[in-house]
């Protein structure tokens, strides 16, 4: 069973629900998929090694064919190849690896070569699985990332724990593609709430299950659970909010190690989930 | 006002949640006089919903182009299916449009021109009159591509009210992340405003973002916000980036920030006595001035 955890808004609580769900049950891998700022492997003791470069394919110029007619330049739609006098200028963080170029040059001119962008990495402690990408700083493309790192999916564990990028956008929309199930983690403050009815407007053209943990219970107002209970929207667990749970949150502590008794609501949240689904 | 002598500030995070749209809320009412807001976190836009827009012009923004199979021409030779690498065509000839990227690829080697590139509205921009004056503002539609185009373009409209308002200055609310809507938030700004907290997550996000200015070459100041969350870890964020990025403020936690978000009000437009708010409220203006006196915008 796959489950996708997504949020909307920012600093809602995903990372720690995920880190918290992979400590508390068994036979879990563990994915972050937050490339950009991916931060489960700080509420980890877990060592962890490279496994592979997460790359996209960029265009190269052999200049033995090429004449310079510029098909490729006038035809690429992210304007990464420029035609100056006497060569193809590449502009490589623009490039989406579509490969059209290499394809529709008459000469025959273009092959491609692997341009790395970031990394995925892999651990493994107890019984728990852990994988995460990292985007190298100042690349643009985040999806391609997301889309190798969720190759490293083993099929053989029982749950299969994914934590998201926040958002609604393409990076969103990559990480939950296929995933059985989507948990939404709301913070119950007007922003929270806005971006979380962006996420689910979202989920629902995807046609996906979904279901809402709200975190922070209690910080702000009651409009999120009336919306859930207005749109039918399952409220899978609340978790309180406190100062103390916060100041454990800083040096990387997760929340189900000062409040054990999430651990069964756990429990009976998944029971909720494989109902739903 | 020229075009050319308008600065251009953008408030930024790594990590998500940190505080940066409730403080960039507080700054530009603090700077209404001066400046036009622009939120630039176009899937998660929020500041419209404190500024409460007495109106609003809103525009259709057109991202990259999507192909759409003709089904009457389609001989589903299956060509397009090995081209696209997006896995945006389905077994059944149709495009999923969240997944296609616009690279028109799919459409060059059909062979019977089966497939076209249509125009596509990807989200809406906004330019709205609130009582901080005009908000610039922009929503994505849900799952599409282009963030960082209409970022981009946010920004350009942003530039262009600020001309005929007579501003001096564009206040930018950024996304979290460092990709690619981060990067079009950053490009050719005077100056970037990271807000972050003291957590690890936030030390480690902080960490990624700046060296992403340093390779844009953006000077950045740094808010720790709720800096009494963890005292050790602010006290580590100070001493490791304090040369390359001097520490501007560090606001103490307070439950104002979500009292005023929910009654509809930056933190500096709430009247209050209490002595912390009071002196939160202080630290913001001391930031906006901070602000205009390193853009030379203080006379």
């Amino acid at each position: 069973m796959e489950i996708a955890i997504v949020s909307g808004k920012g600093g809602t609580g995903k990372t720690s629900l995920a880190v918290s769900l992979a400590q508390t049950l068994e036979d879990v891998q563990l994915i972050d998929a937050d490339v950009d700022e991916p931060n489960c492997s700080i509420f980890l003791d877990m060592d962890t090694e490279h496994k592979a470069n997460a790359e996209i394919p960029v265009p190269v110029i052999n200049y033995d064919l090429c004449t310079l007619c510029g098909i490729c330049s006038a035809n690429c739609e992210y304007n990464a190849l420029m035609r100056v006098p006497d060569q193809i200028l590449l502009f490589d963080k623009m490039c989406h690896g579509c490969g059209l170029c290499s394809k529709i040059c008459p000469e025959n001119a273009i092959t491609e070569t692997p341009r790395t962008i970031g990394k995925i990495l892999q651990g493994e402690k107890g019984n728990l699985l852990f994988n995460y990408g990292k985007m190298d700083v100042g690349e643009e493309l985040s999806t391609p990332i997301i889309s190798q790192l969720k190759q490293h999916i083993s099929k053989e564990r029982k749950i299969v724990i994914i934590d998201a990028p926040p958002g609604s956008a393409c990076p969103m929309v990559e990480t939950i593609a296929d995933v059985d199930y989507v948990i939404v983690v709301g913070e119950p403050t007007p922003f929270g709430l806005s971006d979380m009815k962006i996420v689910i407007e979202t989920l629902r053209i995807l046609n996906m299950k979904f279901g809402i943990v709200i975190n922070k219970d209690g910080i702000g107002d009651k409009e999120m659970e009336q919306f859930c209970i207005d749109e039918k929207i399952p409220i899978l667990l609340k978790i309180p909010f406190s100062l103390e749970i916060a100041r454990n949150y800083s040096k990387g502590v997760p929340f189900v190690k000062i409040l054990p008794e999430m651990a069964a609501k756990f429990e009976s949240m998944l029971a909720k989930i494989k109902e739903e689904i | 006002m020229n075009e050319g002598d308008i600065r251009q500030v953008t408030v930024i995070s790594g990590k998500g949640g940190t505080g940066k749209s409730t403080i960039i809320a507080s700054i530009a009412a603090c700077l209404k006089d001066k400046a036009i807001l622009a939120d630039a976190d176009v899937d998660a836009a929020d500041l419209y919903l404190l500024f409460e827009p007495e109106q609003s012009e809103g525009f259709d923004f057109y991202g990259l182009r999507k192909a759409k199979i003709n089904q009457e021409l389609c001989t589903e030779c299956g060509i397009c299916l090995e081209t696209c690498r997006f896995e945006a065509i389905s077994k059944d000839f149709e495009v999923i449009p969240t997944r296609c990227e616009g690279c028109a690829a799919c459409h060059h080697l059909c062979p019977i021109s089966a497939i076209d590139m249509l125009d596509n509205v990807s989200g809406k921009y906004f330019i709205s009159d609130t009582r901080i004056g005009k908000l610039v503002h922009a929503k994505l539609h849900p799952g599409e591509e282009s963030s960082g185009l209409l970022v981009a373009e946010v920004r350009k409209v942003a530039k262009q009210t600020a001309e005929n308002q007579n501003r001096d200055l564009v206040l930018i609310d950024g996304s979290p992340g460092i990709g690619c809507p981060v990067i079009s938030s950053l490009v050719g700004v005077d100056m970037a405003i990271i807000v972050t907290e003291p957590t690890l997550s936030g030390y480690h996000d902080l960490d990624r973002i700046l060296q992403l200015l340093e390779q844009f070459k953006i000077p950045g100041y740094i808010v720790i916000n709720r800096y009494d969350i963890n005292e050790e870890i602010a006290q580590k964020i100070e001493s490791d980036f304090e040369n390359t990025f001097p520490i501007v403020t560090k606001i103490p936690y307070n439950p104002i920030f979500v009292q005023a978000m929910i009654e509809k009000k930056s933190v500096l437009e709430v009247e209050t006595e209490d002595k912390d708010v009071l002196l939160i409220k202080k630290m913001i203006i001391e930031l906006s001035n901070f602000i205009l006196k390193k853009l030379k915008l203080d006379d």
